[in-house]
This record gives structure tokens, sequence and C-alpha cells, in this order.
């Protein structure tokens, strides 16, 4: 199977040039101007830029468990529209993905049946209680590439210590969510004239900040990577400028809805803007662009979290957290960071390929020759509004409803193979 | 004349006109409260539905008399006698009220926002009696309609709001309705109490329990929600009470028969002594009969008709 992409943009994280794309048995092997070569197909890519196939360090494919939700089949389906050609999912299944069979068990049924590359985080400790070390070993064998808790901190600091000596034995990233739960008590949404306006409990940003520092410390202080989960405060951006400027070795992500909404999209007791860390305000939605132009924050994940209607058609207090973000990812990232000029693409493509990719140390988010096949295509051109009744995935709990984006994934090409054929899946 | 509106929500949403014809409505309503023959008809065939998660006996009462008043028929749910039990939502709750012919569903509701959700999906009329720690609109109506009858009007007063303001969705509703309504809110309690950016709503912060009171032409005081607590806000009830609470010592800079309102039920000895309570500035039980006849004003308003 020979495959060259024509005409196309072709953008890696340092430079965006026109370029011919040739793939053969599911490996890149040319990427030149004007390449010339019989293929069993020809994909033009005039007008659309080329990009090493996205990488999603942070979604929930509810698989084992919460199938009603979504499953290992209809999320990568939802995450190969979105242009995502490997992503990472995190370990609240149920049961938890604290052990080597249900890791086993994702591997296995994302590769028979799986749309995308899956690489499964492990959680960090049994059952994501926060007490006892979970096999983190044992997982790594059966194929985790990080361990996170996500979905809870790690309360006790001397256990999460532990976590981080014990991962870099094996050689796994360690993918911090930070909340601290007491400090949160049962809050719903950002902590501010709003909440107290909605009589709604709020979350101070200092739950996630206090959290955000502890982990840096820690990580200073092991030696060990830390990776912090969904950045979403201004001083949280800060505390990890800081640290880098020490040297500590810490990365960050933050996902679209933290860069292009506020609290504001709560109004109404709007339960599809509910998500954890909450939705801030314009000066935390600033901070955070401000840290992905200046590299303190590393990467953009999407934090996917598919729920049941019936999970978030009820009161605002009794709501699941959550927004899905699979297939509004590029556009939203496109449309707030690249066409307003803060980002160039290439800096864009570092974020959502090759970022997450060296964080989760698995070789992929590269265009070149040698490289696995994995390509998404994106026409920036078409501008239309985000219709959740579109989506692949299973739930529909996005805020986007209707929001006004630039950009759509045409062609998603994993190891070789055509997924996404002009937006749709093949 | 009537409400150009199927549900009320909060103060919110009321424009300061609105609010006014309520009230001139329940001065009419009053009336009927007090005579000796309490029965009309304008909800004749009508079914008002009181449905609760919370325990009420004032509230709820309130406007079960007030709908009766009106000739209409009631029936009262309460949360841990119905279906809900069993776990049913709110909106299919709703939604069977609905299918029954309800015309008014008044939702009390330990969520904020509850009322809101509820209106999404029943084409009944749903009156807010009280959601979380956001609005209780009648209350505040009821407070404005007692503050008026005493003063006159609302321009230039100034009401201190006193105790649990956090918790508190009377507090809330007040602080919007008097606002609109020309008067100047003025809180104070604990900091722990405190919700954050109060002043955004239209409140003043007062730094001490004096300054709050200092000059005022109303004080309220807030029932500390002992049920609504997590964890403690203070150290106990006598510490509340010296620091806090509204005794006749501390009234003493209000201005002269400034009146006080408390929405009830009272913690005595806690966020009031029962000097204030019972002493002649106190309005407290007058506000009750006033809130009846603010609700029949509100539920003539949203669905009755003159026969």
């Amino acid at each position: 199977m020979k495959l060259i992409i024509k005409n196309g943009i072709v953008v890696t994280h340092n430079k965006e040039v026109r370029r011919d794309v040739l793939v053969e048995n599911g490996l890149i092997t040319a990427v030149g101007a004007g390449l010339d070569t019989d293929a069993d197909e020809v994909v033009d890519a005039k007008g659309c830029y080329v990009l090493p196939g996205l990488v999603d360090a942070h979604c929930h494919l509810r698989d084992p468990g919460y199938e009603y939700k979504e499953d290992i089949v209809s999320g990568t389906k939802s995450a190969a529209l979105g242009g995502f050609t490997s992503v990472a999912c995190m370990a609240n299944t149920n049961p938890v993905a604290d052990n080597k069979a249900v890791i086993r068990y994702i591997v296995d049924k994302a590769t028979r049946e799986g749309y995308v590359n899956v690489f499964p985080i492990g959680a960090m400790t049994k059952g994501q209680s926060g007490e006892e070390l979970a096999e983190i070993g044992e997982m790594k064998e059966a194929g985790i590439v990080g361990v996170s808790d996500d979905g809870y901190s790690v309360k006790n600091s001397s256990v999460m210590r532990k976590v981080m000596l014990y991962a870099k034995m094996f050689d796994v990233a360690v993918l911090c969510h930070c909340e601290d739960l007491d400090l949160a008590e049962e809050g719903v949404m950002n902590e501010g004239c709003l909440s107290t306006e909605m009589g709604l409990r709020g979350i101070s940003k200092a739950c996630e900040e206090i959290m955000i520092a502890r982990d840096i410390i820690l990580s200073e202080r092991t030696q060990v990577p830390v990776h912090i989960c969904h950045v979403s405060t201004a001083l949280g951006v800060d505390l990890i400028r800081k640290a880098k400027e020490r040297g500590v070795k810490v990365t960050a992500e933050t996902c679209p809805h933290y860069f292009t909404l506020t609290e504001n999209a709560c109004e109404g007791y709007n339960t599809m803007a509910k998500v954890n860390p909450p939705l801030r305000k314009s000066e935390d939605v600033e901070a955070i662009i401000n840290g992905l132009c200046d590299g303190t924050i590393d990467i953009i994940a999407t934090d996917h979290a598919p729920h049941h209607a019936d999970e978030k058609n009820v009161e605002f207090d009794k709501a699941a957290n959550g927004i899905v973000g699979f297939e509004t990812a590029l556009p939203l990232s496109y449309t707030a960071l690249v066409a307003t000029g803060k980002l160039t693409m290439p800096e864009l493509v570092q974020t959502l390929c090759k970022g997450p990719s060296d964080i989760l140390r698995i070789n992929r988010g590269e265009l070149k020759a040698g490289s696995a096949a994995d390509i998404t295509i994106f026409d920036p051109s078409p501008s239309y509004r985000i219709d959740v009744e579109k989506f692949a995935s299973k739930s529909k709990n996005s805020p986007f409803h209707g929001y006004p984006v630039n950009g759509r994934v045409n062609f998603t090409i994993v190891g070789g193979k055509i997924t996404v054929r002009n937006g749709k899946i093949v | 004349m009537k409400l150009e509106r199927k549900d009320v929500l909060g103060l919110k949403e009321l424009s300061a006109d609105e609010i006014t014809s309520i009230l001139n409505t329940a001065e009419y309503m009053r009336k009927i409260v007090l005579s000796d023959s309490k029965k009309v008809h304008y909800l004749r065939g009508r079914t008002v539905i009181t449905l609760f998660y919370e325990n009420s006996t004032r509230t709820r009462v309130s406007f079960e008399l007030a709908a009766k008043y009106m000739s209409a028929d009631t029936v009262n749910i309460t949360a841990n006698a119905s279906s809900v039990a069993k776990g049913e939502t709110l909106m299919d709750t709703g939604r069977t009220l609905d299918s029954m012919g309800a015309d008014v569903i008044i939702i009390r509701h330990n969520m904020s926002g509850a009322p809101h959700h509820l209106a999404k999906y029943v084409k009944a009329s749903v009156i807010n009696a009280g959601d979380g720690m956001h609005e209780h609109p009648t209350q505040a109506l009821l407070d404005l309609f007692t503050i008026r009858r005493h003063l006159g009007g609302f321009d230039g007063l100034k009401v201190a709001i006193l105790g649990d303001i956090y918790h508190s969705r009377v507090a809330r509703s007040n602080i919007i309705g008097l606002r609109k309504m020309g008067a100047t809110p003025v809180v104070y309690g604990p900091a722990t109490m405190m919700p954050v950016e109060i002043e955004k709503m239209g409140a003043e912060t007062a730094p001490t329990l004096e300054d709050a009171i200092e000059n005022a032409d109303v004080v309220m005081g807030l029932r500390v929600q002992l049920e609504r607590q997590k964890k403690a806000l203070f150290p106990s009830r006598s510490e509340y009470a010296k620091y806090f609470g509204i005794s006749p010592g501390k009234l003493k800079n209000a201005k002269k028969n400034a009146l006080v309102l408390h929405p009830g039920p009272v913690n005595r000895g806690v966020e009031m002594t029962s000097a204030v309570i019972d002493g002649d500035d106190s309005v407290i039980n007058e506000q009750v009969t006033n809130g009846v006849a603010v609700r029949m004003a509100l539920l003539y308003m949203l669905t009755g008709s003159e026969q």
C-alpha cells in the first residue's frame, strides 16, 4: 500500500513548508517537494495543513465499566474525527485500571477494535484511593506509558513522593491531577462573584495551586519529572514558570476550554460547563494563553470526559464534571490561538503532537521520513458552528454547541491507513 | 394586573415595576387575610402543588393558605415521602405533576438552580420557595412589603443584613430586591460566613457590626443555618452571640425605631436576643402575615382570574 499526499503545507514542530508526503507500509518514507511516484492512492491536500497525527495525553475512554458514556470503539472514532492518532486514556474506569489485567483488556480491545493508537495510563495507587502503590511495574509490562490518579489528587504527600520515586524506576510519566479536596469542600464551580450570585459552592483557585506547588516541590526534591494536568489558573501557570526557571523537570498541560471559556459559561445553571478544574475568569484565560505562548504550558490535552445526558440533565450540584473534547480540540485551538496570531502553526503542532509525545515518551508526533505514518490533514478555511449532534462520541456533553470556529479535519491517517476520509470515518 | 411571565424564580428576573405591582396587589390581599371571611375565588379550578425537598413549616403553610384562601386545590409533596425517595429525577417528577394538571408548582430545594431546572420541563408556573443558597424571592418580597408598609418607600434607606450571608438565600434575594427598589443593603457577618465578591451583587460590606448598624433604617438578622453547614464556621453559639448576635445594646446606633426583621425560624439567643425578637420595633410576626398576602398576590398574578 502506497499513499501520497500532495500539495499540502506540511507543518512540524519547527517549520511549515509546502511538501508532498509519501507513505508506504505504515511508515512515512519521503517528505519532499513535488514527489512524483506512482501510488495506490493520491490525496490532494491543496489549501490544507498536513500535520503529524495529534497526540492526546489526557482523555477518558470509560472502558471498561462506563460503556454507556463511551467505549474504546466510539471513543477512538471520536478521536480520529478530531485528528488524533494517539490517545492516552486515564485510569478511572470500573474496575480502576490499577492492574495488568485491566491494562491488557484496554490494549487488546484497542488493538482489535480501536481506530487510533491507545496508550493506557495506569493508576498511581490501588483503586485510586491514594493509599497504596498500584502495581506499576506489571502495568508497564502490559503497556502503560504513565501513571495518574486523575480525578483525584494523592492527598498524602508521603504516598505521592513514593509514587514518583517508584514510577521513575519503570520509566513511566507521572501525571498529576492537582486539587486539594479538603479546601474544595463540595464546590461545583469557580469561586467568585458568579458563584456567590448563583448560590453555588465555589472552588477556590487555591485548591489547584496548593497541589501544583506541592507536586512541584516533591519533584524538585526527588528529581523525578512530573507533568501537571489541566492547568486552569494564572497563579498555577506562574508557579510552573518559576519552577522551570529553577530547573525543575516539570511539564504542564491545559485544555481548550481553559483558554476559550470563563465561568460565565455556567450562567443559567448550564451543567455542560461544569468541569473540574472549573472554568475560571478572563484573567486566567489570558494567563493560560500567555503560558502557551512562552512555553510554560507545554501541551494542549483534551481531557475528553464523556457523560450520559442523564448525568448532565440534573440539578447543577448533582451534575457530572466533564466536557467531551476530541472533536472540538483542533478547531478551537486553531481558532483561538493561530487565527488570532498568538501561536504559529509549528508552535501549535508542538503543543498537540510532539510535546505530548515527548512527555509520554511514545515516539510519535513527528512527520519525517522514517516516522510512523500518523498524519492529520486539516483544512483551516471552513467557518462554521460546532454541532454536538454530529459528534461520533456516545456523549454530547459540550458547552461549545453553536460556538463559531474555523477549520476542519479532513483526513486522519493512522499507521498508514486512512481512518477518516473527507471528515467521515472510514 | 398580571405578571407577563410563566415563572417566578428570583428577584433577579423581576423588574422594579413588577415588584411594585406585586407589593400593591399584596396590600389588597392583606385585607383578605385579616378579614373575617378569608375566602375569595380567584384561583377556583386551579391546582397548586407544593413540592418541598427541604423541611419547612412557615413557607409551605404560607403558600398553602395563600392558595386555599383563593379557593385553589392544593397538594403538598415532601421529598422523603414520595417517589423522590425512590430515586426519581426532578425532571421526571415535574413532568408527572404537569401531566396531572398542575397549574402552579411551588418548589423548595436544597440545591441552587433546581427551580430553574424544573421550569424548563413543565408547562405549569414554577415559583421558587427557596433554592439552596441562591434565592428566596417570596421572602424578599414580603420583607420589601413589610418595609414599605412601615417606612413608606425605599429611597435612601439603609438596610443592615447581618449574620450568615454565605448560606443565605434570603440575603441574596434581599440584596437584589433592595437595590432595585432604591435602598442600600449593607452586609456584615463573620468572615467565615461571607461569600466572596458580595459587593458585586450590589451590597455594601461593613467592616464591623457597629458600622453596619449605624444609622440603619432596617436591621435584618439571619438565621444561623446549622443544618446547612458542613463544618463549624464559628467556634460556639455563645461566641457567635457575643460578637455577631444582635442585642438591644448593639441596636442603639441604628436609627430610632429602626425596624427589626428576621426570616425565621429564630435561634433565640444566638443571632438575636429575645429582647430584640420580642421588642417594640420587631415586626417578625407581621412578616409572617405579610408573607401570606405576598404569596396570594403572586399566585393571583400568575394564574388567577376575576370570576
